[in-house]
């Protein structure tokens, strides 16, 4: 393929994809609640009620709402059903047809006219408050066809790279953009681009990391399942930089969506000529390999995940040296998160200046985050960074059930519990790290009142002591003994006096674990006993009352 | 090893002709039998067999000329991979945290207080297999379950107890859910 072709194609396929369309999302929350069968029943009813011109019916990636699904949106008008069922079908096409036709004769149905959701794109914050670039083409483009990305420019920004830029100018852009690894620990991207690119010629890795492990996260497994050629097309660029041949998508096991559709994408790429060999006949190769994850939270840390793709335990090993040097089989290895990849095509296309554009001072660009939780909208939102959590709490979130929000926790395992008090705060890397939490993958849970938060740090603590690898001693059995003293709190059987070891403990074990699973398991305890003290406080055995005895 | 199990000689097809060892020689090969497609391995021969029996393990094991030790540890270290055969019906409840907070904790008590039996076991009649998913990535319809592999979301106490006891009630077939 050459770019007169893609272009071609591209502009083909633009046409077919902004003409009047039905778009239901068959991905994620929606396809648990049944959306497959909404399509299926869409179509038959087009058939059946012989349109003329027939309608167009796709089946896209995630739009965002969850907890409304299945979602179903008319296109261009951009009007948006909830909840919709396969009963739903016959009066559902007919009002779409109306929309479209306005000159058309009377209801087909007599049955009262389907309710568009009260949740319009155009006007609710949920979705006017975002700002769409990982997520473009999500809720858009279907992700089983690799036209509809070209439609969207995609893989513009690969045969830009390959024809107009040399492997340094692109690690140039990537840095001046500022791009941080999205992965949560908040590297710069291009530091870690050119560190690899640095390294003597000779086998090289990349390496996409689609281990979300984090519970509560699930934003990776929506780019995979919405997108897939976003984050191939980043690993493609990001290989050509660093002067990779080899690439490895490491994907969750539990996402049997997202590998499929990523299986369907990789074929697609490799036929048109887009990964393999001479890609865009320029001599550069890049071939592309999935490997599936077999449910392992340790995997997600990157020395850990590269044991995993080589056939062993994911066992992490001490750093130095960094991946960036040795890393798979030995060779440099380039690692970076599913969302990191999936902003590389955008930035390349429009320049890192427009990226610089968007965020704050220290942190670029936007972020998808997983809002769920206690909350009254849950979902995907993709934000500017520095967007404050009461904005995305309150505004976007539609706030907490019944009552007020307690606090969001973020960052999974690794994170913290934020207290409402400091909604206010904006979401950038460096404020949330101040407040004893992280950015982490993007995992936010919101808590109600009804929550106690002794027991919230108890459930987290209890997943790191279960998912430690074992190969280090403050990990595998400072876990253990920090679950059982959170334990005896819940039950009312500490003293004070187990507070003060509580927190020695937590302290040793972050200081002399030897990866991020142990070094970032205490996070949700200190944060909880910074922030809600008092609540381990009314927990704690009353001394002198002689009815407790230690086990 | 079970009885009426039998050795599988260099690598070659089962003698008994079952298909699926056919299968998995085949993606075996297609790694060009290479070490360390060791995990690629055992994800198509637990979804071949259901589980990875211990013959299969050294079958595996030398395909691959690896040490059996070796294969062993890499099957135990993964939750994904099971090495008892599950129950005919499948209950997994989510304890992500979406679903912790949203009372995950009681709907794993129900079940367990239906079926008499913990997280992580099979009932004694082989009818149920109960476990807990660390995420299924399903937050928005948070608390979710699994339900012979389908996953429902929206899940209460009374609903859930319902559904797995008509489970246990249809031992053979998989019921709607």
């Amino acid at each position: 393929m050459d770019l007169q072709e893609l272009q071609t194609l591209a502009e083909r396929e633009q046409e077919i994809l902004d003409a009047p369309c039905i778009r239901c999302c068959t991905v994620g929350g929606c396809l648990s609640a049944n959306a497959l069968a909404v399509k299926e029943q869409i179509e038959v009813e087009i058939a059946t009620q012989d349109l003329n011109p027939p309608m167009q019916v796709r089946g896209v990636g995630c739009m965002g709402l969850c907890s409304r699904g299945p979602l179903v949106r008319l296109d261009p008008a951009g009007i948006l059903y909830d909840q919709v069922t396969p009963e739903d079908a016959p009066e559902l096409v007919h009002a779409c047809h109306k929309t479209l036709q306005p000159h058309l004769p009377k209801a087909l149905s007599n049955s009262s006219p389907l309710q568009p959701s009260t949740y319009q794109p155009r006007h609710h914050p949920f979705f006017t408050l975002q700002h769409p670039i990982v997520l473009e083409n999500s809720g858009h483009i279907d992700p089983k066809e690799i036209k509809d990305y070209m439609a969207q420019k995609g893989y513009l920004a690969l045969y830009q790279a390959l024809y107009d830029m040399t492997p340094s100018d692109v690690i140039d852009q990537i840095t001046q953009s500022g791009l941080r690894g999205r992965g949560g620990g908040g590297y710069p991207t291009g530091l870690k681009w050119s560190t690899v690119a640095k390294m003597p010629p000779g086998q090289k890795y990349v390496i996409c990391n689609g281990d979300e492990g984090d519970p509560g996260a699930f934003m990776d497994r929506s780019v995979l399942e919405s997108d897939p050629h976003r984050v191939l097309e980043g690993m493609a660029i990001a290989a050509y930089a660093v002067g990779a041949n080899q690439g490895y998508i490491y994907i969750r096991g539990e996402y049997p969506l997202a590998i499929n559709h990523l299986e369907t994408a990789l074929r697609q790429a490799r036929k048109q000529g887009l990964l393999g060999s001479q890609i865009f006949e320029s001599p550069f190769d890049f071939r592309i390999d999935i490997r599936i994850g077999a449910g392992a939270f340790v995997c997600g840390e990157e020395t850990a995940l590269m044991a995993s793709i080589e056939g062993k335990r994911g066992l992490p090993h001490p750093r130095p040296p960094y991946p960036a040097e040795s890393g798979l089989w030995g060779c440099p290895t380039l690692i970076n998160n599913v969302e990191t990849f999936a902003n590389i095509a955008p930035i390349i296309r429009n320049g890192a200046e427009w990226f610089v554009g968007i965020g704050t001072d220290k942190s670029k660009g936007t972020k998808v985050f997983s809002l769920a939780g206690k909350i009254q909208n849950t979902g995907l939102i993709e934000v500017p960074m520095g967007t404050s959590l009461r904005q995305i709490v309150e505004q976007m979130g539609g706030g907490v059930l019944d009552g007020s929000a307690k606090a969001v926790q973020t960052g999974g395992p690794s994170g913290g519990c934020i207290p409402a008090h400091a909604f206010d705060t904006p979401v950038d890397y460096e404020s949330l790290t101040r407040l004893g939490s992280i950015m982490g993958s993007g995992g936010m849970i919101v808590m109600d009142q009804a929550t106690n938060m002794v027991d919230v740090a108890r459930f987290f603590m209890e997943f790191c002591m279960e998912e430690s690898c074992g190969k280090c001693v403050p990990c595998r059995a400072g876990t253990v003994q920090l679950y059982q003293l959170l334990t005896k709190i819940c039950d009312g059987k500490a003293r004070k006096e187990d507070l003060e070891s509580l927190n020695q403990l937590c302290e040793m074990v972050k200081d002399t674990s030897l990866c991020g699973l142990g070094k970032s398991a205490p996070n949700p305890i200190l944060s909880t006993l910074r922030f809600f003290k008092d609540e381990y406080l009314t927990l704690m055995h009353n001394e002198g009352s002689g009815d407790y005895h230690p086990p | 090893m079970s009885e009426g199990s039998q050795t599988i000689v260099d690598g070659k097809p089962h003698p008994s002709g079952d298909q699926r060892f056919r299968v998995l020689e085949a993606t075996m090969k297609r790694h060009q039998y290479q070490p360390n497609s060791l995990i690629e391995v055992l994800h198509k021969a637990q979804e071949l067999f259901g589980y990875l029996e211990r013959d299969i393990l050294l079958h595996i094991a030398h395909s691959l000329k690896l040490p059996p030790s070796q294969v062993y540890g890499v099957a135990t270290f993964y939750h994904f991979f099971s090495l008892t055969p599950s129950g005919r019906h499948t209950c997994v409840v989510c304890m992500g945290t979406a679903c912790f907070v949203k009372g995950a904790a009681s709907l794993l008590s129900t079940v367990e207080q239906i079926a008499h039996i913990q997280a992580g076991e099979t009932t004694q009649d082989g009818g149920l297999s109960l476990s807990t998913a660390r995420c299924l990535g399903a937050c928005g319809s948070a608390p979710a379950v699994v339900l012979d592999g389908q996953v429902v979301g929206y899940q209460t106490s009374e609903n859930l107890g319902q559904q797995v006891t008509q489970m246990m009630d249809h031992p053979q077939s998989k019921v709607a859910t």
